[in-house]
Order: C-alpha cells, then sequence, then structure tokens
C-alpha cells in the first residue's frame, strides 16, 4: 500500500516534510538522519538522490549534491537506504531526483526498485506535466506516485497539473532556486483556491522555508511545509554528528503545525 | 508530446518555475518569426551591423598545398565580433526587446557568444549579465575584459567543472529568479524547445548564403560540408539548406580532447548515450548511473558534454556524420592554416580545417570540400602558446 497520504490525515496536525540529500555526508548517516526527523514529528521524508548537476537547486544543496557524490552515493546505494529503513520504520518516502538518473537507470527499472524497497512517490524537478507521459504508467504500475510540481508562475496550468495530479502537489513558494529566504511574498492563497478547485489532492509548500514562523503561516493555509536547505545546512555544519540537532530543529518546526 | 521534438530527441524537460517563459518565448517566435517588420529590422542588423553575407573564400594555397577537392570556407570570422554567435544573437536580443525585456543572460564558453550577447545588448539598450565557468574565464581572459568594456557583467561560475555546462546550469537558475524582465539569450542549438529550433533559424543563414555562394562560384554543390560540433549551432546553421541535398555529405566535428578513447574527452557522440540534461533529450557524456562526465577539450567552446537535439537526430538517421577530432589535430590545423592561408581560425573551427587537411587530399580534384571557418582565432593566441610552452605576455 502506498503510504504517502498517511502524512496528510491530519491527525497529528499540518503535515512536515524533511528534506536531505542521500549520502550526505555518508550512507549510513542518512539513515540515522532519517529516523531521527521522525522521532522528533516528521511524517513525510523527501530522499534526494545526489545528481551532478542539479539545476533547480541553490549553493546549499547543490554543495550537498557534490559531497554525496564525492563519497560514491549512487542510485543503487540509495534504494538500499530506502531497503534498510523500511526494515524500521513505514514513515512515507519520496525520492527527489533530477530526470536523468532515472532515464538512464531504465524507466521501468527504476519504478521495480523503488516498489521493491519501498518507495511510495517521486519528485522529478525537471519534469514538467507536459513531459510526463513517459512515466506515468511504469510509476502506475509500481505504485508510485509522481508529486507534481507547482510554481508562482504556473497560473493558467494550475488546473491541468492538479487534475492529473497523485500523492500530493508541491507548491512551489517563491521564484528561483532552493534555498532560505527571509520573505515569501507570492499571493500563495489564491493559488492553493485554484488548486482546491481543481483537486483533493493535499498541498504542501516548499522553497525558502526555515523558520517556526514560516512554517506557521505557510502550514495554516496548506497541508503540510517542506523544509530541505535548513535541514541540509545543519547536516554541512555537523558533519556525522548532527542527529541531536537535527531532532532539535524537526522539533521547532512541527511543534508550530500542529 | 511531439512538439520541438526531432525523432526521440528534443522536448521541453525544464523544472515549472520556467516553463511559462519558454511558452510565451514559443508564442512571441511564432508571432514574430514571420513579421515582415521584424524580419527587415534583422536583416539589416545582419547586413549593416554583422557584415552579412559573410565571404566564400576559396583557400587555393590549401588545396594545392593538399593536392585533392577545392577547399572552400565560409568566412564566419569576419563577422562583426569574430564568429557566427552574432547571427542567433541579434535574432534574440531583437525578440527579447519586442517581447518587452529589459534584461538579457547568457552562458558562454569561449566568451564569443558572451562577447556577441554584450555587443547586442549595447546596441539595442538591454542590460546584460554573462555566466562563465571560472576556468574559462582564466583561458579565454581577454573575452571577459570585452564582455565589460561592452558595458556587461560578468559572473565567474565556481560550481561543478568550472566550464561551460555550469555556467549553463548557472544561468538557468538565474532565469528561474527573473523570468518576468530576463530574457535568457542561449547561444546554441540547445536547451527546451523552442531554442533548437529558433537558434538553427537564425543560424540559418550561413548555409543559405553558402549554398548559393558555391552555386554561383562552381554551379555544383559540394561533396562535402564541414562544421565544428559543440552543442551545434554554427554546424547546424551551416548544414540546414544542404539537408535536403543527399548527395552532400554532412559533417561535423567534435572534440575528441585527448581522444575518444581516454576520459579527457567532449565528444559526445563517440562516446555519449541517450540522456535527458539541459531540458533536453539527446545524447550526453555520462556514467552508468546518469551522472554527467566531466569533459576536456583545449577549445572551451567545445567543452560541453552534450549536443543539441537536432544533430543527434541526424545522427540516428545517419543523414550526417559526426568524428572525432583530438586537441593535437586541433592545434595542427590552427598552425597550417594560419601559415597557409594568413587566416588564423578559432580553435573550435580548428577542428573542421583539422577534418579537411585529412579529407581533401582523399577527394579528386573535381569534388569540392566546403568548412564553416566559425570564428577567428586571436582569442585563442595564447591558448596555443600556453599548449606550445611558449611563455607570451598576455
Amino acid at each position: 500500500m502506498n503510504r504517502v497520504s498517511n502524512a496528510f490525515l491530519n491527525k497529528n496536525g499540518k503535515a512536515f516534510i524533511g528534506f536531505l540529500t542521500a549520502g550526505d555526508p555518508d550512507i549510513k548517516s542518512s539513515e540515522r538522519f532519517i529516523l531521527e526527523m521522525e522521532k522528533a514529528g516528521a511524517d513525510l521524508i523527501e530522499i534526494g538522490v545526489p545528481f551532478s548537476d542539479p539545476i533547480a537547486e541553490g549553493k546549499v544543496i547543490e554543495a550537498a549534491n557534490a559531497r554525496a557524490l564525492s563519497c560514491g552515493t549512487t542510485t543503487d546505494t540509495v534504494f538500499e537506504l530506502v531497503r534498510n529503513l523500511r526494515a524500521i520504520t513505514q514513515i512515507p518516502l519520496v525520492l527527489l531526483t533530477y530526470l536523468n538518473p532515472v532515464f538512464k537507470y531504465g524507466y521501468e527499472s527504476f519504478f521495480e526498485c523503488c516498489n521493491s524497497v519501498g518507495v511510495d512517490g517521486i519528485i522529478i524537478p525537471d519534469l514538467p506535466h507536459e513531459e510526463k507521459g513517459e512515466l506515468t504508467e511504469h510509476a502506475r504500475k509500481n505504485d508510485v506516485r509522481i508529486i507534481s510540481l507547482i510554481a508562482p508562475t504556473s497560473k493558467e496550468r494550475i488546473k491541468r497539473i492538479a487534475e492529473s495530479s497523485s500523492g500530493f502537489i508541491y507548491l512551489v513558494s517563491s521564484m528561483g532556486v532552493t534555498g532560505v529566504r527571509d520573505n515569501i511574498d507570492t499571493d500563495l492563497e489564491s493559488i492553493i483556491k485554484d488548486i482546491r478547485a481543481a483537486t483533493d489532492t493535499p498541498v504542501a509548500i516548499g522553497f525558502g522555508i526555515s523558520t517556526p514562523e514560516q512554517a506557521k503561516a505557510l502550514g495554516g493555509i496548506s497541508d503540510g511545509v517542506i523544509v530541505g536547505s535548513a535541514i541540509v545546512k545543519i547536516i554541512e555544519r555537523h558533519g556525522v554528528n548532527a542527529a541531536p540537532y537535527l531532532y532539535d530543529y524537526v522539533k521547532s518546526i512541527k511543534c508550530e503545525l500542529i | 508530446m511531439d512538439k520541438g521534438r526531432y525523432g526521440i530527441h528534443g522536448g521541453q524537460y525544464i523544472p515549472e518555475t520556467l516553463m511559462n517563459a519558454v511558452i510565451s518565448l514559443e508564442d512571441n517566435y511564432e508571432r514574430y518569426r514571420n513579421d515582415k517588420a521584424f524580419n527587415d529590422e534583422l536583416t539589416e542588423l545582419l547586413n549593416n551591423y554583422a557584415g552579412r553575407p559573410s565571404r566564400l573564400y576559396y583557400a587555393r594555397k590549401m588545396t594545392e598545398d593538399l593536392g585533392g577537392a577545392k577547399i572552400y570556407l565560409k568566412r564566419e570570422d569576419l563577422n562583426h565580433t569574430g564568429s557566427h554567435k552574432i547571427n542567433n544573437v541579434l535574432g534574440q536580443v531583437l525578440l527579447a526587446k519586442k517581447m518587452g525585456k529589459s534584461r538579457v543572460i547568457a552562458e558562454t564558453g569561449a566568451g564569443q557568444h558572451g562577447v556577441a550577447t554584450a555587443t547586442a545588448a549595447a546596441l539595442l539598450g538591454l542590460q546584460c549579465e554573462i555566466f562563465m565557468g571560472k576556468e574559462d574565464t582564466e583561458r579565454q581572459a581577454l573575452n571577459v575584459f570585452r564582455m565589460k568594456l561592452l558595458g556587461a557583467k560578468v559572473n565567474a561560475v565556481t560550481s561543478g567543472t568550472m566550464t561551460l555546462k555550469d555556467a549553463v546550469n548557472e544561468t538557468m537558475r538565474e532565469w528561474s529568479k527573473n523570468v518576468s524582465d530576463t530574457h535568457y539569450v542561449l547561444g546554441s542549438v540547445m536547451g527546451p524547445h523552442p531554442f533548437p529550433m529558433m537558434v538553427r533559424d537564425f543560424q540559418s543563414v550561413i548555409s543559405r548564403e553558402a549554398r548559393e555562394q558555391i552555386l554561383q562560384a562552381e554551379g555544383k554543390l559540394p561533396g562535402a560540408v564541414v562544421a565544428c560540433v559543440g552543442g551545434g549551432s554554427n554546424s547546424i546553421g551551416m548544414f540546414y539548406h544542404f539537408i535536403p541535398d543527399v548527395e552532400v555529405k554532412l559533417i561535423g566535428c567534435e572534440a575528441a580532447g585527448l581522444g575518444a578513447e581516454t576520459d579527457k574527452t567532449a565528444a559526445t557522440i563517440a562516446t555519449g548515450h541517450v540522456g535527458v540534461f539541459h531540458g533536453m533529450k539527446s545524447y550526453f557524456c555520462q556514467d552508468e548511473y546518469g551522472q554527467i562526465a566531466p569533459v576536456h577539450s583545449i577549445s572551451a567552446g567545445l567543452d560541453y558534454p552534450g549536443i543539441g537535439p537536432e544533430h543527434a537526430h541526424l545522427h540516428d538517421t545517419g543523414r550526417a556524420t559526426y568524428v572525432p577530432v583530438t586537441d593535437s589535430a586541433a592545434v595542427m590545423a590552427f598552425e597550417y592554416l594560419s601559415q597557409t592561408e594568413g587566416i588564423i581560425p578559432a580553435l573550435e573551427s580548428a577542428h573542421a580545417v583539422a577534418y579537411v587537411m585529412e579529407a581533401a587530399p582523399r577527394m579528386s580534384r573535381e569534388e569540392i570540400i566546403l568548412a564553416c571557418l566559425s570564428g577567428r582565432g586571436d582569442k585563442d593566441a595564447a591558448v596555443v602558446a600556453r599548449y606550445k610552452g611558449v611563455g607570451i605576455n598576455e
């Protein structure tokens, strides 16, 4: 059974979605960090498959990708990580990967592996709605949700994207790349209104969220928040010893969502 | 989707943040490509500002020395700013202006596209910012100064391999931050649709002229048309109007670096595999997990791990042939053309000249081989001096 919707049951407040890059600083630490974030209240974990050229990422996550690749992380290592986690936890797990690693692995094998190790969904930043068709059948057959992204510039595209969405919708809070921002001034409420008119799929907001205040405000108008760069920064600073810091940080955000 | 496809290649594989910008570009391009006033204005700029039509030059000494096919050179190096890049840039910057954009951004490898973009922005009154790999800012320091002189801001990109591919990454990131007022002047026949089509259209002026010129000079078509290929803009421009002439061989010269059999190469067709990157499906140098490979070429303009989707399709169908040419062959051709014809070619173009040196003697004296001299080599004097271990004061 697909686990993505478990993150949005709302039994325990709005969803907290935490992101980290697999293999940063090493794959064993990633496993510990994910379990620690779950303990602190995370509802879903987005696991980044490192890529040589992450064009939608800001400096922080780009550097994490480089660190993960330099210690030998591959698509297979990431599948192994998920397999190990599944022996311990049922938390929803979604991979974030650029399209080329999926394409090179072979769509069929990639999604079969997702299914066999227990990946629930996939986010592909460089796969817009129009090009999604080449993957949907493989994803459906293997019970993997393709998470659609909607951006501040999506406008008349919102309806089309929302109607074919599954799992949850990743609403990009502001233009540009991932990374911590002081202010988010997009009119997210009106975008969410348009999404709600087209679908019941839950909406989580990401890009630029780092503080409890931002989480509270954005959680209030959506079904959850996604935090990436702020978590990766903690890992960058504390390396293999980041677990307790991640726990405290995730806890501080999650308590604003309840 | 079938839009912007060349066989299986092409497409629009970009983040959602950029989709509406690309769709709006597509709509505007469709509108202006058939607009008489736009085309008149562009032709005026190409002719009276960039110096078109460019000459088709019969390389008599080279022909006699090599003793085979008659060698003709399409002199894109004589264009304003010194390369074919100006053809595309004038089209795109003019389009950006019509679209109401106030700022253009661009990636550059060797600096030729950056210089051309800065030039057109200065002329047409738009702000300009260029992204260039740090390694390239060092090996092409003169072009960095030229861009600044023209009023552009130049950002040295320090991520990844610090070359052309990283400059493209950074320009895409910058575009996603400022889509409303900024147009991304992509420099090659790559990226998401409509770029490969639009850049090809703007560059196809090369073969439109060359085909007429050779028919006028010789009364027949050439046996082979040759051009260097990185992303592939001068080559697609040089091939385009010859594609229906099936008797004309089309030869693209890839940068083999130290050799296509080594890991210090940028020969995408020879060593790459189908993938999806920088907005397009095409061939890319990559590892077994789809990580884009670090590539190498002495020529910064060909130092790119991919190739435009239309070239990928011309390769798949066999209409064009892509051959690897090494750094050392390119440097030899650089010196040969300088000493034989008194023309210093860009190192990029020298890859095509190297192929001509090898192919012409194997062809009969009745045949013609036509090569695109995509740029001039002044910018490469320091690079070649370093390659040969000659100390010069830059």
